[in-house]
């Protein structure tokens, strides 16, 4: 805890914390729905609207996550009409999808820079630059990580309470919604029977996946985004067979990866934050495969070797 | 103007080259394992260049390869571990595994020189500018594209049976001793081996458009797998030169823009596709809609034509009591169906002529 007193780690740590829980409850829902990589998809569709919110002239960083969200929300959508209306299957459609929008978010950011050059922004776009491509040539890694794994070292308190404020109210209409997401998630046609609003549903679950995936993604960037939805469930789900304990337990695994990572970041001064969370979460994935009580790995070799 | 058309060459080999294992991706359900694949080339290529210090050595492009396979191997080993569900397995190993790639970079490339931009984005922009050693007539990523898009049609051609009945049915396949694993690892490997060589001009993302969206877009158009594959490699070339000529009609980025261009493409036809596109369901749905009541009307007069209770049951004003429609629908309906020649009116009565008698009969033993 005497490291929480120090100004430059105590962001870093509590905002990784809060997007692991986050991103861990709300992922354990596209886990179970065999939609783990929905996370995925959704960052990589973010980029032509944090783009176009450029363009609009949006520079705060509540226009950028609202930019985000919407071409996000919207690549879902054009994947569930695709597949719905068409024998595609939902992993071409989601591969698609997330790739085609990539590309027209490179095709916006370059039209951007153009137009800055046209209209002579004297003032070069840095934090579109920080934020989407980092072109420092010198410090190569330092661009990477940016891109790909945010930029949690720059993590303010401002940000963690913009991430508290808005993961509680996600997780507030989770838990509301809770009997509902849990039944349509399961069985899909018992609870159309019952006449709950399946569209409704699918919709709200969506929404929810898309504001955790771009509340995360300019602070931890793409690929952590896609590992922190995912992984926290999967070492979570060999300890626990009910999805509220799952939930907590994913909850409580995301938040830790993203304690350490942070810590560990900050230790060994210079490494990235972003692939610390996810080597940590990853490494909690292959314990939990091993060792879990009952469905561990080892467990199942030593008592073949004892019955033998 | 050469260099222009050299581009235009190199995005048309992408395409092509990307076409042909993007069919089997798509139809085997495994498009997701291709990103994974180009996520995790950036960890091969980072290995090898440490392992090897220089960034031209063809070790390089086995090292990245490797690393293709490394992934599928590992999701498959996750999958029968049978702890893990195939997707979330994808999403841990990739995920990893670029986090591995990452870090390396981060802890031993800051003094070398490892354009990350160019790993990343990809730079068909200067793709021309690269040749070969010993042959330098054309671009080296067209003429590496159009070696393996040859390798690909001749694998194809080879084992086209075995790929066919493994997609469609892996278990016959195995049981004629076909080793679907052999297949599926071969596939993954020329997959990895197409990344590669795609990557250097359109970066990991977009690569990933160009195996997918195309072999979609053809699996909206056809039935048949010799046909999917032609369509897939056509409309990835297509996509290929019309995304060029764009990009350079709008000075944008190349890659993005010809990962757009087939986006729209596959807008088009699964908007316009005969049979399966949305606009046809649409007005199948629309027809249906109409002329199911009518067939309706058909059915119940001749159901009654010649009974006791005919004269009763084919009373146009009562006729919305015997069929449970409103009125305002029944009058509808029987207009559509005078205007077509299937009813007639006698009186206040109301009866099928031949061609209604015949559309009532039709619907009956269909």
């Amino acid at each position: 805890m005497i490291l929480l007193d120090n100004p430059a780690l105590r962001p870093v740590a509590l905002g990784l914390t809060a997007i692991g829980v986050l991103a861990g409850v709300v992922g354990t829902f596209a886990v179970v729905r065999r939609q783990s990589l929905q996370g995925d998809a959704i960052s990589h569709a973010a980029l032509p609207g944090v783009a176009l919110a450029f363009m609009l002239g949006g520079r705060s960083p509540l226009m950028i996550v609202l930019g985000a969200a919407c071409t996000g929300w919207l690549a879902m959508t054009l994947v569930k009409g695709v597949t719905s209306r068409s024998r595609i299957p939902f992993d071409t459609a989601l591969a698609g999808a997330l790739a085609v929008f990539f590309g027209f978010g490179l095709v916006l950011m370059t039209y951007l820079r153009k137009l800055n050059e046209i209209l002579g922004t004297r003032e070069p776009d840095n934090f579109l630059e920080e934020y989407l491509r980092p072109h420092a040539r010198d410090a190569v890694h330092h661009g990477l990580e940016k891109y790909l794994f945010g930029q949690a070292a720059f993590l303010q308190d401002g940000d963690v309470t913009t991430i508290v404020g808005l993961g509680v109210a996600i997780l507030t209409l989770l838990a509301l919604f809770w009997k509902q997401l849990k039944l349509a998630s399961f069985d899909r046609d018992f609870a159309a029977s019952l006449g709950f609003p399946m569209r409704g549903l699918e919709l709200l679950m969506t929404s929810l996946i898309v504001c955790t995936v771009v509340l995360g993604l300019q602070f931890v960037g793409v690929v952590l985004m896609s590992a922190l939805l995912v992984a926290p469930v999967v070492a979570a789900r060999q300890w626990v067979q009910r999805l509220g304990p799952l939930c907590i337990l994913a909850g409580v695994i995301g938040g830790a990866a993203g304690f350490f990572g942070a810590i560990l970041g900050h230790q060994r001064q210079g490494l990235p934050a972003g692939p610390l969370v996810v080597l940590a979460v990853t490494a909690m994935v292959v314990a939990s495969i091993l060792f879990a009580p009952q469905n561990g790995l080892v467990w199942g070799l030593l008592r073949k070797r004892v019955t033998a | 103007m050469i260099y222009q058309l050299e581009m235009i060459l190199v995005l048309a080999c992408v395409g092509a080259a990307c076409a042909v294992p993007g069919v089997f991706l798509v139809l085997r359900r495994v498009a997701l394992v291709a990103d994974a694949i180009s996520h995790v080339l950036l960890f091969g290529i980072v290995v090898a260049f440490l392992a090897i210090g220089e960034l031209d050595s063809p070790w390089l492009f086995f090292g990245a390869t490797a690393s293709g396979v490394l992934t599928v191997a590992l999701v498959e080993l996750l999958g029968r571990s049978d702890r893990v569900a195939e997707d979330a397995a994808i999403g841990l190993v990739f995920t990893a595994l670029f986090a591995a790639g990452t870090l390396l970079a981060s802890l031993y490339t800051r003094e070398k020189h490892l354009d990350v931009d160019s790993v990343l984005l990809g730079f068909a922009e200067v793709a021309p500018f690269d040749r070969l050693g010993w042959f330098d007539t054309l671009p080296r990523s067209a003429v590496i594209l159009l070696g393996l898009f040859a390798l690909e049609l001749a694998l194809v051609v080879a084992f086209f049976k075995e790929l066919k009945l493994a997609t469609f049915d892996a278990a016959l396949a195995s049981t004629f001793g076909f080793a679907p694993i052999l297949l599926h690892y071969g596939l993954m490997t020329m997959t990895s081996l197409t990344a590669v060589a795609a990557f250097d001009a359109v970066g990991p993302v977009v690569v990933v458009a160009l195996f997918v969206v195309p072999a979609a877009t053809a699996y909206l158009l056809t039935d048949r797998l010799g046909t999917m594959i032609a369509l897939s490699v056509g409309i990835g070339v297509l996509g290929g030169v019309l995304g060029t000529l764009l990009a350079m009609a709008l000075d944008t980025n190349v890659a993005g823009t010809v990962a757009t261009a087939v986006g729209l493409q596959f807008g088009l036809v699964f908007l316009v596709a005969p049979d399966r596109g949305l606009i046809s369901q649409l007005r199948q749905g629309w027809r249906n809609r109409r002329e199911f009541p009518v067939r309706m009307l058909a059915i119940h007069l001749h159901q009654h034509e010649g009974t006791a209770i005919e004269e009763d049951e084919s009373r146009l004003a009562d006729l919305h009591r015997h069929l449970h429609w409103l009125p305002a629908e029944v009058r509808r309906v029987v207009a559509r169906a005078e205007r077509s020649g299937l009813v007639e009116r006698t009186g206040d009565r109301l009866r099928v002529t031949p061609a209604g008698r015949e559309l009532a009969l039709r619907s009956l033993v269909a």
